[in-house]
């Protein structure tokens, strides 16, 4: 699936979006952040406070407890502050 | 007659008079047009601010807006609409987001620009970055941002 980053969080990871393919044990939004946030040192700091974060799949807002299974699209991003 | 919607994200600055004629040209059903127009201000808690920088998710910025066009309009008689916000680089005095509201009457324009702006500011896609002296830093959400949208919460 493919997983893009905004804002601070995209600054963070260090890049804009990129193609993950998690194991089949993680199946929530929260399974991917703290899958991703093993990933390294980068990752860890972007994804540290995970109750911060926001996600989407397939652009519309998600919860952490939704399933990821289907999802083509997987966004975080902080808070918004548009407007 | 499907009411007209316009929703646009850009880098370029927008004409408030010019998308109001746009939106009420030839029309003989609109009685009210409600304007609200966010503007970039000069200084945050005291400090001064020298520019700021919009990002969005693209795709998923207009879907939102859509979303909650179409909430606007199941819930007020609204005869058109438009949303327009900016994107990259804005500096003091110049507009970021501009919405419309276009009704018989102008109790429903007022409430549903109040809505519209309230669900975007906590809902759709965009992340401010402010530049001053001290540097560059991501704006903080405001949770009073949450609360103006969560009291149009049916309950």
């Amino acid at each position: 699936m493919k997983v893009k980053y905004f804002a601070w969080v995209r600054e963070r990871v260090g890049k804009a979006e990129e193609t993950v393919e998690p194991p089949a044990s993680v199946r929530t939004v929260d399974d991917l952040i703290a899958w991703l946030a093993r990933r390294g040192e980068a990752y860890a700091h972007a994804f540290e406070t995970p109750r911060v974060i926001r996600a989407a799949i397939d652009h519309a807002h998600v919860k952490p407890d939704t399933m990821i299974a289907g999802a083509r699209e997987i966004a975080f991003f902080p808070p918004m502050t548009g407007g | 007659m499907a009411t007209p919607v316009t929703i646009r994200i850009q880098q370029a600055d927008f004409d408030i008079a010019q998308e109001i004629a746009a939106l009420t040209k030839g029309r003989t059903d609109i009685g009210a047009v409600v304007s609200f127009s966010g503007i970039c201000r000069g200084s945050e808690g005291g400090e001064a601010i020298a520019a700021l920088t919009l990002e969005h998710y693209p795709g998923m910025a207009e879907a939102e807006i859509a979303r909650h066009a179409d909430t606007a309009m199941s819930r007020w008689p609204l005869t058109g609409l438009s949303v327009i916000h900016r994107v990259g680089r804005i500096i003091p005095g110049e507009n970021i987001v501009l919405v419309l509201t276009a009704s018989q009457h102008r109790q429903a324009a007022f409430e549903a620009a109040e809505f519209l702006m309230d669900y975007l500011k906590a809902n759709a896609p965009f992340w401010k970055r402010e530049e001053s002296a001290a540097g560059t830093s991501w704006v903080d959400a405001q949770h009073h941002d949450d609360a103006a949208a969560a009291r149009w919460t049916k309950s």
